[in-house]
């Protein structure tokens, strides 16, 4: 079997002391940043991504998507504990985990969260390794014209998956790309809106970009109103789910994984969509949904391993074909760059360590996140007492050494403050940044492919429409747009995210 | 339909995103726009500043004769006070150095809360300061310059 020799060399890399330690960093820090509220997991994959560029790839890499979980999963202890989701996924743990907590059951809630997230990251983990390979076989067939379509299809998928109004995530999208075309042109030389700044020659730099659109952005508007947290339990006292609750639970746990994994794989947020959709249909489910809100287990059960699944398989993409699903993977995108290799089919054929390495590490790293946060929950509940205003200072130290060590460059940190307040103004305007931060990573590639495309083509447009897979793709994209503005399909996208507002 | 019942957010994102596509679609004046065949580096950034203006019109007209949601309250103390904090650290950082720079920056971004009082905010600098050169200085081994020459007497 290639998958079982392939999952063991996997095993083999990840399981070294040096990439243990550096995953079991990456869920630790991840956890802490998922359990404070007010800093996401992209900000802080922002701000630390230069740390891990002094370490070899397969564990920078390790490391990075350890955060990403680890956020995933800290943020639900937040959700449960506080009624503030730690991250933006966990907004729907929150409406059942909280009534649990305030019924003196959050440790029930606390554990059917880890168990739940656990399952989830184990099936989804062995999704990515089942599907990743054959997905690269069709990607290496990809010329320039399907790649440029496939990343039609993502962006257009990022904005159809995006928050509220579809022409201001349109129009976010097409501004990330603008803002990617900063700096030299690959083909002649010309500088390109550099405004003669000869430091921004090589690009504006995306680190400075995520951190002040999403770091930044967030930390202002946290300010707005500053109220202090309650933290509702003091003592955690029964961690270990019964009989009766396991049976409760298990149902939507198998649900919410098969939700969140195939929604995880869909451009745009993937974790967050599947944990509405996950909490809309155990609802819908439910003999008692008149429970829902007031409690129910399987209201934090199926969410739960639903965003958990979602994190997981938004990898597929990412390894595949190197397009990123999600903010967060935009910023793998840029780490596996600037470490030299270049995302897409080719990782897991000239790669295969590194490969398996990160598929066998989500796997340990998940085992590490039930086995450490159960027993760490007493820790995790007293870091939440620590008071805003003296985070957010914290953070703004790290922001600025994490943009400035990743090149030496002070222009950085004066774009990190030009984004930050852009980040913040949009936000206002009830703009969508995760549109904007793909675009402009997917940009500098949609314009080198359009490019080349047309170089191989003389000149023909058509190209895109007469290769199969390309006209396969731009269809699927312009049915997506299609189907977005359609009026039925509207007032239910509405309401999705309506709901999820609430 | 009232005049007063304008959707404000979507009138200022228009305007915005018009403005926008206007400096870009100006920048690449100045650039080779070349042909389908070989399109020159002004090709690419010209439909797409084409395509931000026309999808800013649309904003901006859609948004007569809708109510619109308030801003809300702003946070000029956040704003007066955090984004100069980076640009701070970026003039400084080469010529007082890495340790005084953090120190400012930091000091600086504190007094951004109404909670944050002046001593808690100077030792929670200092703590801030100390803290980061040992990881990322000597942990990490990142090649800072701790004082610069600004300091060095």
């Amino acid at each position: 079997m290639d998958l079982l020799s392939n999952l063991a060399m996997g095993f083999g890399v990840a399981s070294t002391p040096a990439n243990l330690a550096f995953c079991l960093i990456g869920v630790l820090l991840g956890t802490l940043i998922g359990v404070l509220p007010g800093i996401g997991a992209t900000a802080t994959i922002a701000m630390l991504l230069p740390i891990t560029f002094q370490l070899e790839p397969v564990s920078s890499l390790i490391m990075l998507a350890g955060i990403y979980y680890g956020a995933q999963y800290g943020g639900s202890t937040t959700a449960i504990l506080i009624n503030m989701p730690g991250e933006s996924s966990s907004a729907v743990t929150a409406i059942d985990g909280y009534q649990m907590a305030r019924k003196g059951r959050a440790g029930i809630a606390l554990a059917t969260a880890a168990i739940g997230s656990f399952f989830a990251g184990t099936v989804a983990t062995l999704l990515v390794a089942i599907f990743a390979p054959p997905l690269t076989t069709i990607a290496l067939k990809f010329g320039a014209a399907e790649y440029f379509s496939l990343m039609v299809l993502g962006l257009i998928m990022a904005v159809a998956l995006a928050h509220g109004s579809v022409l201001k995530a349109l129009a976010m999208m097409v501004l990330g790309l603008l803002l990617g075309m900063v700096g030299t042109d690959i083909y002649t030389g010309t500088p390109r809106f550099t405004l003669g700044i000869t430091a921004y020659a090589d690009g504006l730099n995306f680190v400075a970009l995520a951190v002040g659109l999403f770091g930044i952005a967030e930390i202002l508007r946290n300010l707005e109103t500053e109220h202090t947290r309650e933290v509702m339990v003091k003592s955690i006292q029964r961690l270990m789910p019964n009989r009766q609750e396991f049976r409760e639970m298990a149902a939507p746990i198998m649900r919410g994984t098969v939700v969140g994994s195939v929604l995880g794989i869909l451009p745009g947020g993937g974790a967050i969509l599947a944990s509405f959709a996950s909490y809309t249909m155990e609802k819908k489910l439910s003999r008692t949904p008149e429970e829902f809100g007031h409690g129910a287990i399987a209201g934090v059960a199926g969410p739960e391993s639903a965003n958990n699944a979602g994190a997981q398989t938004s990898f597929i993409p990412l390894l595949t074909l190197g397009i990123p699903a999600n903010p967060v993977m935009a910023l793998m995108i840029g780490a596996m760059i600037i470490q030299g290799i270049v995302p897409g089919p080719n990782v897991v054929v000239d790669q295969p360590m590194l490969f398996w390495g990160i598929i066998a590490s989500m796997w340990i790293g998940n085992l590490m996140l039930i086995v450490l946060n159960l027993p760490l929950v007493g820790l995790w509940v007293k870091l939440l007492s620590v008071p805003y205003y003296v985070l957010f200072p914290i953070i703004m130290a790290m922001c600025a050494i994490g943009v400035y060590s990743v090149d030496n460059n002070t222009f950085d940190l004066y774009a990190v403050a030009f984004f930050g307040l852009l980040g913040y103004v949009l936000s206002k305007l009830r703009c969508e940044p995760a549109p904007l931060l793909l675009g402009f990573v997917l940009g500098p590639l949609l314009e080198e492919n359009l490019r080349r495309a047309m170089i191989l083509s003389r000149g023909d447009a058509t190209t895109f429409l007469t290769r199969p897979i390309s006209a396969g793709l731009l269809l699927a994209a312009l049915a997506v747009l299609v189907l977005v503005f359609l009026p039925q399909i509207r007032s239910r996208r509405d309401e999705v995210f309506t709901e999820s507002d609430g | 339909m009232s005049t007063n019942t304008n959707d404000k957010t979507d009138q200022a994102t228009g305007l915005l995103l018009m403005a926008a596509a206007g400096f870009f679609g100006y920048q690449t004046t100045g650039l080779e726009i070349g042909t389908m065949f070989r399109m020159g580096p002004g090709y690419f950034p010209m439909i797409l500043s084409g395509l931000l203006f026309l999808l800013g019109v649309l904003i901006f007209l859609k948004s007569f004769g809708r109510t619109s949601e308030p801003f809300g309250t702003i946070a000029w103390r956040g704003m007066a006070l955090i984004l100069p904090a980076p640009i701070i650290f970026g003039l400084t950082v080469r010529g007082l150095g890495f340790v005084p720079a953090l120190f400012i920056a930091t000091l600086i971004a504190a007094q951004a809360s109404v909670k944050m009082r002046p001593l808690p905010s100077l030792i929670l600098a200092v703590v801030v300061t100390i803290l980061s050169t040992l990881i990322f200085s000597y942990g990490l081994g990142l090649p800072f310059r701790l004082f610069g020459p600004w300091v060095q007497f």
